[in-house]
Parts: structure tokens; sequence; C-alpha cells
């Protein structure tokens, strides 16, 4: 009896040692398959990412070894830092405002192209060619054609008797005429809701037609539920572009202040007032030309946290961009 | 040991050994000055000049040196910014440059302190230069740091008052303005204005005026930027507030911010032919010595009057001085050809000739003593102007800062918020941004 027990349990430990080796084989197994985007990840995502929480506890100017210094550059950044709060403002109207205007934007040119019968191809390429071009160029064309003194839109506007705003040379309009800048640059999400359009069966509007849905009905009830992947897709997506905005409102501040120059020049930050001034503007300002790395991780982290909030805050069903069984 | 401790302690290795590694990697390339300078060698020399004339003119310099050191050669990487440099200095290795040149010399502090260049004076002691005998005061200033020189002068820029001569004579100024009273009433009278804006512009007060900011306001004032501290002075020197006062005035007589900022909107671009000064939009113009030759090539339809800028009012008999800046260069510590990049660096901005030539190549004001009283140096008559405020003792400059430009910012931030009505107690308003200037040294230190 003891030694039948004894070999049923040498055969069960062998067993269960056969499956544990069984098991780490096909673990090691996934693990290669998925190496390459595990090595990325670790490279791309992970290592600068702990870096960058590592560096932002330590003075580090780039040069010499980084020293721990514990929570200095986050007080310095949150409490002494002047430029902190009103790019942190900026930043904020920037992804509420702007994003919003290019989804609707979007949004709107892809249901009329869709709707049109003729021409479609035209509008299409007419719509998507402003986002091709390079935004330095977009954005020196902007500015020089919202100059106010020399400008053809004020010009017009002036002619028809309308007020005639400061665009960039004014901190009210200057953020509206990044948006109007980043609205001209739609083409983008226009062909993406285009595809998400064509998508969404006939069945269901011609379903709709006949129990006698309105357009707006038919719209919030048919195209928006089949369509709402897509409109996370541009809003998430959205917000993260926005949260780097960073080529558009320095040149931008920089050509309207008359500032051109490169090297050893300086240029007010955020100009007109400090209107323009986004975060990402303040990485580069603290870690390449303030020479403060830590104090610039800290903003980077700030930009990450942000940017997970406002992605957690859609990505919850309640947002209404989530349906049931998504 | 249970599996979920196992895996938390596995992760919690990882994070430690992924910030060592963080760490570990920051590290500068060890170097020294023991390469035998005799020996064939090459090195490599980064600058940033990319006008085609500019181009010309470093390497003229450079073939000049490697006739004089047939051992040593230079090869000359052009179009170098302050961000690809300073990268190069903390990466080192045998791409890396060996001397660099940057317009930057708010960077000096920060070069300097962090030991990204090497210290100099044992190189100019070692050659018996005597750095104060050598360079123009204010250039000897802005190239070293707490005792350390770590950078020497490359040509330099001053900085003066352009004037349409046939305006001055159209409103019946005989002469220049000396100080800055007799420069608000010229301006004043040179101003002609048309419905909301203006035909003439006297002069265009508003920092944003191109090269009209706070610190070449400040040469006329001769300001003390930091106390033996280290602190902000704004707040104390009275020369801060009496020039801020100064310009507000003068925005305020010219019409105001708004009208004035609208007007500059219709400036052309401060590098290209439609310049405000070249069109005759406005009457002077604060600006460097590279103005002269810029203006001329446009052909303007009236003559052009240089003088050196206006003083504080109080400080008339020091009029002659003004704001000075310049070309810095160094020694990368990654460089382990420390010895050979001394005698490129000593050629370039401590042999008179090789100064002077360079000068002449890009019409730059010449770094040494010795080369700007030199009679080799070609120069419009005009021009003489900017080399005696560069020789002038009493000429400033802004000094080096451990965080490099960045109280220049604050106080020019200051400036805007004065000239626009947005600050309005300027004694406060010193006092807030010296403050702020020295919280961010203390974060920098």
């Amino acid at each position: 009896m003891s030694t039948r027990t004894g070999t049923y349990t040498l055969r069960s430990k062998r067993r269960r040692a056969t499956l544990v080796a069984k098991r780490r084989k096909a673990a090691l197994r996934t693990a290669a398959f998925m190496s390459p985007w595990l090595i990325g990840f670790c490279v791309f995502f992970a290592y600068p990412l702990i870096s960058t929480l590592y560096f932002s506890f330590t003075q580090y100017d780039g040069f010499a070894p980084p020293k721990f210094d514990g929570l200095k550059n986050w007080s310095y950044v949150f409490d002494e830092y002047t430029l902190f709060w009103p790019a942190l403002r900026n930043t904020l109207w920037l992804v509420v405002v702007m994003v919003s205007c290019r989804v609707v934007f979007g949004l709107g040119i892809g249901l009329l192209i869709t709707r049109i019968k003729t021409g479609t191809g035209v509008f299409r390429t007419l719509f998507y060619l402003p986002y091709l071009a390079p935004p330095v160029a977009a954005t020196l064309g902007f500015v020089f054609l919202l100059n106010p003194g020399t400008g053809p839109v004020n010009s017009l506007l002036g002619e028809l008797g309308l007020p005639t705003p400061g665009w960039f040379t004014d901190a009210t309009w200057s953020k509206p005429a990044l948006t109007a800048l980043a609205v001209w640059g739609v083409g983008d999400l226009m062909v993406i809701f285009m595809a998400a359009l064509l998508d969404v069966p006939k069945e269901q509007y011609e379903a709709a037609e006949l129990d006698g849905a309105t357009a707006y009905q038919r719209f919030r009830f048919v195209t928006l539920p089949n369509i709402s992947p897509i409109v996370m897709f541009a809003v998430v997506t959205g917000i993260i572009q926005t949260m780097q905005y960073y080529t558009q409102p320095l040149v931008a501040g920089k050509v309207a202040s008359g500032v051109m120059g490169g090297s050893g020049q300086q240029f007010e930050p955020g100009y007109p007032d400090k209107s323009t001034l986004t975060l990402p503007q303040l990485v580069y300002n603290l870690g390449f030309q303030r020479f403060d790395y830590g104090s610039a991780c800290v903003v980077a982290l700030v930009l990450f946290v942000l940017a997970m909030a406002f992605t957690a805050l859609l990505m919850r069903r309640r947002s209404g961009l989530i349906q049931a069984g998504e | 040991m249970s599996g979920n401790r196992r895996k938390t302690a596995a992760a919690l290795a990882a994070t430690a050994a992924i910030s060592l590694l963080a760490s570990a990697c920051t590290g500068q390339s060890s170097s020294g000055a023991h390469d035998d300078a005799s020996k064939e060698t090459t090195i490599n020399f980064w600058h940033g000049w990319s006008a085609p004339n500019e181009v010309k003119g470093i390497q003229a310099t450079v073939d000049a040196f490697e006739k004089a050191h047939p051992n040593i050669h230079v090869k000359v990487v052009g179009n170098m910014t302050d961000d690809k440099i300073n990268q190069a200095l903390r990466a080192g290795g045998s791409k890396a440059p060996d001397v660099v040149s940057s317009f930057t010399t708010n960077n000096v502090g920060k070069f300097c302190s962090s030991k990204a260049f090497v210290d100099l004076n044992s190189f100019l002691k070692k050659d018996g230069i005597d750095a104060d005998k050598t360079f123009p005061k204010a250039m000897n200033e802005y190239t070293q740091f707490n005792g350390v020189r770590c950078t020497v002068p490359l040509l330099g820029d001053a900085y003066g008052l352009y004037y349409n001569k046939d305006a001055f004579k159209a409103a019946g100024i005989a002469s220049p303005p000396k100080t800055w009273s007799e420069l608000a009433a010229d301006a004043k009278k040179l101003t002609k204005t048309k419905g909301d804006s203006y035909e003439q512009l006297g002069f265009m007060p508003n920092y944003h005026g191109y090269e009209s900011t706070t610190e070449h306001y400040l040469g006329g004032w001769s300001p003390t930027y930091f106390d033996g501290d280290g602190r902000s002075n704004i707040a104390k020197d009275p020369a801060f507030a009496s020039m801020l006062t100064t310009q507000k005035k003068l925005v305020d007589d010219l019409g105001g911010y708004a009208k004035l900022e609208k007007f500059r909107t219709t400036f052309g671009d401060e590098w290209g032919a439609k310049h405000p000064f070249h069109t005759g939009q406005v009457a002077m113009q604060l600006d460097g010595e590279w103005r002269l030759g810029m203006a001329e090539d446009t052909k303007p339809k009236f003559e052009i009057g240089v003088a050196p800028m206006p003083v504080a009012d109080d400080e008339a008999d020091t009029y002659g001085k003004g704001y000075l800046t310049g070309t810095i260069a160094g020694i990368a510590a990654t460089s382990t050809k420390q010895n050979a990049a001394w005698e490129l660096v000593k050629f370039m901005t401590t042999d008179t000739d090789a100064v002077v030539d360079f000068a002449n190549a890009i019409h730059n004001v010449p770094s040494t003593l010795a080369a700007l009283k030199s009679p080799k140096l070609k120069y419009d008559p005009r021009f003489k102007t900017f080399l005696d405020i560069a020789a002038n003792p009493q000429s400033t400059t802004t000094p080096p800062s451990v965080n490099g430009g960045a109280y220049l910012v604050s106080l020019q931030n200051l400036g805007f918020d004065i000239e626009k009505g947005k600050q309005k107690d300027i004694k406060a308003g010193l006092e807030k941004t010296a403050e702020e200037i020295d919280a961010a040294i203390a974060q920098a230190k």
C-alpha cells in the first residue's frame, strides 16, 4: 500500500515537472515571438519613462552626472517657474477647443463630401491638401495672411466695416488663430471620418427613414453610434497631438514678435503675453536653454499624466464614446 | 516567497537596474591635454556660420592656420546650432568637436560651471597671453564665469545708433542725440503721423522693434546685473528702473504701445531688404555693426549716419560707450587633443592678422585690442564708431549666468509688461523679477 502510494507520488511529481517544463517552454516561445514588441516597448517606452521619472528627482544639467535632490524640481516648477501655469492653461485651452473644433469640422466636412454627388474627388483633394503643408510653412503663411498691418484678411474685414483683430499679435486672438490653422489642416480627420461614414450600413438609414426619423435623428441614432469608435480615436489622438503642440505656436510667436533670428537671439516666450506658450515649449526651454533637465522632466511627466487622465476619462462608458459591448 | 512577492521584487529590481543604467549612461568621457601638438593630428572644429561670405571667411582663417601649423589638420563643420553643439559636448567621441564656436554668449556660465569647456587659463598662462591686455574689457568679461575662463572672444558685435541723415536735416536736427532725453525729443520731431498710423516714426521704442531689447537699451546705463553674492541686483541698481521708465515714457509719447505695435506689424523682416530703417519707416534704429553693410546693400534713398547709442542723462560724460557681445570659442572637455585644439583657438582669437582678416571678411568687430588698432583693418569710415565702442572701457555687456540667459528673459518679460501697461509699479515689478531670477539661479546651482 505504502509502496503503491510512493509510486503514485513519484509519478505525480514527474508529471508535474513535465507540465512545468512544458509551460516554461511555451512561455519562452511566447516571449520569443513577442520579443520584437517587448524590446521596442522597453527601449522606447519603459526606459524613457522610468528615466524621466528618475531625472525629475535629480539635478541634471546634461553635462555633469545627475544628483538626487528630492522634490526640489517639482516645487520649483509648480511654485516658482512663472511660465508653468500660463503654459498649462494654454495647453488645456487648446486641448478642449482645438480638439473639439477639429473633430467637429473633420466630421462635418466628411459628412458633406460623402453626401455630394459630383466632384467628390476634387473636394476631397482640396480639403486634404492643407494637411500636407509642412507645419512651419503653414504657420508662416497664416501669420502673413493674418498680419494686422499688411495681411489680406484684415484688409478685407476692414473694407467690409468689420472689426480687425490683432490675431497673432493679440493675446485674446492668438489661440483662436492657432485653432483656425489647425482646422485648416483637418484633412487627416476628414479622410478617417469619410471611411467610417461610408462603412455605416445603408439598411439602418433606410429603416430609420421608414420609421420617420429626421435628418438629425438619423445622425444621432444611426451615424453616431456606428462611428463612435472613430470619434473616440480622433479625440484621443487629437488630445495627445495637442499635448505635444510645439512647432506652430513657437513659429507663430517668433514670427509675429518680429524675431526670426537663430542662435543667441532672445525672444518673448509665448508671444503675445505668454498666450501661445505650451507645455512642450517649456520642456525645451528648461532642458535645452536653461540646462535644467530635472525640471524639464517634471513638465514632461505632467504632460504624461494629463494625457493619461484625459484618455481614461474618455474611455469610460459614461463618456458616450464607448458603446455597450465594446 | 509567494508568486506575487517574487514578481514585485523582480519589478523593483528591474526598475532599480534601469535607474542605475540611466545614471550610468550620463557620465562624461575622460579627456585631457596630454596630446603632442607638434605631431601629425586632425582636430574637429564646429561653428555656426552659414552665410557664404562667413563660411568663406572662417575657412580662410583655418587655411591660414593649417599653413602656419602644417602638422595640424582641421576638419571644419559649419552651420551648427546650439542644440547640436550641446549634444556633442555631452556625448564626446571621435566625431565630436575639439574646438567649438558659438554665438550664444549667454551660455558661457553653463559651459564654464559644468566644465563642458576646459579652463583656458593654464593655456593662456603657458603661452604668456594676458587676457586683460589682449581682449576689450566687456569681451573679456563675457567669456569667463566665476574665475573660470572657458572661452575666448572670436570677433564681436557692438551696438550703436543708425540715423537717417536726410530726415534729420528735414526736421532741423543738426547732430545725433547723445542722451536719452535728446533721443526722445528728436524722435518726436522726426515722427509724422498718417491717419491712425505713421508715415515716418522717429524711433521704434517697443521691445519687439528688433534689436531694441532691454539688455541693449541698458548699454547706455552701465547696469550691474548681479551683486557680489551672485544675487540679482535689478531691484537695487537704479539704472534698471531708470531705463524701464525712460522706455515706457517714450512709448507713450510716440503714440502708445498698441499704435506702435500695430505699426510694427507693417515692418519687413529684420534680416531682409524691407527692414523699416532701409525703407525709411523709422528714422533712427538701435542696431549692431552689421546693419551698415546690410542697409547700404539695399541702396537706400537717404544718407545713413552712424553714432554711439545715447546714454542716460546723468551719464552724459560717458557718451561713446555701448553694448557689446559676440561669438565665443572654446575647447570641448571631451577632446583628447586639447593642446592641438588650443593652437587653433589661440590662432583664431589672438593672432592679430587672423582676427583682422576674419573681421574684414565678415564685417564684424575685431575682438582683440591690437586688431582694433590694426592698419590692415578695412572698413567704411562710419564703421569706426563700432570699433571705438568696442575699445571703450566703459562699454558693457551682460554677464554670464549659471542658467544661461534666463535672467535676461525674465527682465525682458518685465519690460514687455511695463511697456503695454500691464505692470504699472516698476519698483514692485523689479523686486518680483529679482526674486524670480534668484529662484531660477538657485534651481540651477
